[in-house]
């Protein structure tokens, strides 16, 4: 099965006033149609690892690939579609021109462009609303908005950083049927989460991260097999949490 | 390209959903129109005052559009974290560095086509003259004196930390170059030596804005410039631009981003 996204001996270490390593030498594979989940506490190291495959923080050490080419070159982004945790997007805009601007940044021709937004919004709800700036949105409608420009060039990886956070559950339903559709096409998701019920739905191969060390990696089935433990516990034991007497 | 030109849409549609160049369009107009009324001194030739006084708001009005769309625009990105979803595609930091200094320098543009149009229209309407070129040729200096200090604000962005710090160091240094750039190599010569030198060197330095000032062409009807001059004159403004816009590129594509 080919790699999507590769990772060897990434090391990143942040500077300043208070240096810390962030990730130490993590090596990881995700491979082509796999929705995979990954876990850790906060301040595991999962968001520096999306950064650094999104080029938005440079590694110290070591190496990251997409689709075989280096995360560094521009070009190992043309096919991924990436949903941060919050919105973040020019509140200025309507859904529509937000969506428009994504795809004339991916190359996407000019005549396949208004076919494309069209499915994006209906595939997230959002067809009513696409005239309307995207500052009157509630919550939720962002997110969907994010959702849809993650999928405008209908990518090949999707990389969603805790994609339900601060949504209701007909949201996480649907964020997460959208996931299942996603796996369908044969589409790659990689996804951190807090939510592990919802990972366990949903994925294929989990990794659990604490500390910037990947602590186990696997099927989801395999490891609780191996531990004898739900993904909960599993978590909770890899992670050296101790709950108070 | 289309990446620069997309993300130039969006820094230009961001300013005609804005309120400040309404404003400051609305004020411009309504002080000109207000000189306009009055009948000064009895003098038919009042025309000039009052085109003195509308090309003074405009230059005061596009530079501080100029100035504040382009000082706000990487940290704005950044703080709103609208940076992201941006570099999370196919997009070098170059190419946004290009887009929004591109996206300013067309919306000011733009702002300077309705300043003039409105210009055009108040003076041609009292003194029944249409002297479009010498507008023209003001016009499109300005434009080109507004490309370097676009590129000037978009490099303070990157440097000082607020844009509000970089748009009052470069309110003080544009109009300080307006003021005195043409004078330091004068005031050079009556310096001793360190300061004579660093005074020629600064003169030598500094992009010479005050070269793009040409109100007076409108003012007084002066016969045009030469069109290799203005030639050359917008040559000088891009290779400025350019510096600038290279030096920004040069502290931006390493930057740190604070996720």
């Amino acid at each position: 099965m080919a790699a999507i996204i590769q990772i060897n001996k990434l090391r990143v270490e942040y500077g300043g006033a208070m240096p810390k390593v962030a990730l130490k030498g993590l090596d990881l594979t995700v491979n082509a149609g796999e929705v995979f989940g990954y876990l850790g506490p906060n301040g595991a190291g999962k968001t520096t690892t999306m950064n650094v495959l999104l080029g938005f923080a440079n590694a110290t050490s070591g190496m990251a690939q997409l689709f075989g080419v280096d995360v560094r070159q521009p070009i190992a982004r043309q096919r991924i579609g990436y949903l941060p945790e919050l919105t973040y997007y020019y509140k200025f805009l309507t859904a529509e021109e937000i969506l428009r601007f994504y795809a004339k940044i991916f190359g996407i021709a000019k005549s396949a462009i208004e076919s494309r937004i069209d499915a994006v919004l209906k595939l997230v709800e959002l067809d009513h609303a696409r005239k309307r700036q995207i500052k009157n949105y509630s919550k939720g409608m962002q997110q969907r908005v994010g959702l849809a420009q993650a999928l405008i060039n209908n990518p090949d990886l999707l990389i969603l950083d805790e994609p339900t956070s601060g949504l209701d559950p007909i949201g996480r339903m649907q964020v997460r049927a959208i996931i299942q559709r996603l796996k369908g096409e044969g589409k790659t998701v990689f996804f951190s989460s807090h939510e592990l019920g919802e990972v366990e739905t949903v994925c294929d191969r989990v990794a659990i991260m604490c500390e910037g060390e990947l602590k186990a990696e696997g099927k989801v089935a395999d490891l609780m097999r191996e531990h004898g433990a739900s993904l909960e516990q599993i978590f909770l034991k890899l992670i050296g949490y101790r709950a108070a007497a | 390209m289309n990446t620069v030109f997309a993300i130039a849409s969006v820094t230009i549609k961001e300013l005609y959903r804005r309120k400040d160049f309404y404003v400051l369009f609305v004020l411009s107009a309504l002080i000109t129109l207000m000189a306009e009324a009055g009948t000064f001194f009895h003098d038919d030739k009042i025309v000039r005052y009052l085109k003195e006084l509308c090309l003074l708001l405009i230059w005061i009005s596009a530079l501080v559009i100029a100035v504040t769309t382009a000082a706000r625009q990487i940290p704005a990105e950044c703080e709103q974290r609208t940076i992201f979803p941006l570099l999370a595609k196919p997009v070098t930091r170059g190419q946004v560095i290009a887009g929004k200094s591109l996206g300013c320098w067309l919306a000011a543009g733009l702002a300077l086509v309705v300043f003039y149009l409105f210009l055009i229209a108040v003076c041609g309407s009292r003194e029944h003259a249409w002297p479009l070129l010498n507008y023209l040729q003001a016009a499109w200096l300005q434009w080109m004196f507004l490309g370097v200090v676009i590129a000037m604000a978009v490099l303070g962005s990157i440097v000082f930390a607020a844009p509000s710090s970089n748009a009052t160091i470069l309110f003080v240094v544009v109009i300080g170059i307006l003021l005195l750039g043409g004078h330091l190599n004068q005031v050079a010569l009556e310096r001793p030596e360190p300061m004579r030198s660093v005074l020629y060197a600064i003169y030598f330095i500094i992009p010479h804005l005050e070269w793009f000032d040409v109100r007076a062409l409108v003012i007084h009807d002066q016969s045009l410039i030469a069109w290799w001059a203005v030639a050359a004159a917008s040559a000088y403004a891009i290779v400025y631009a350019v510096l600038f816009l290279f030096a920004a590129w040069l502290a931006f594509r390493r930057k740190a981003l604070n996720t």
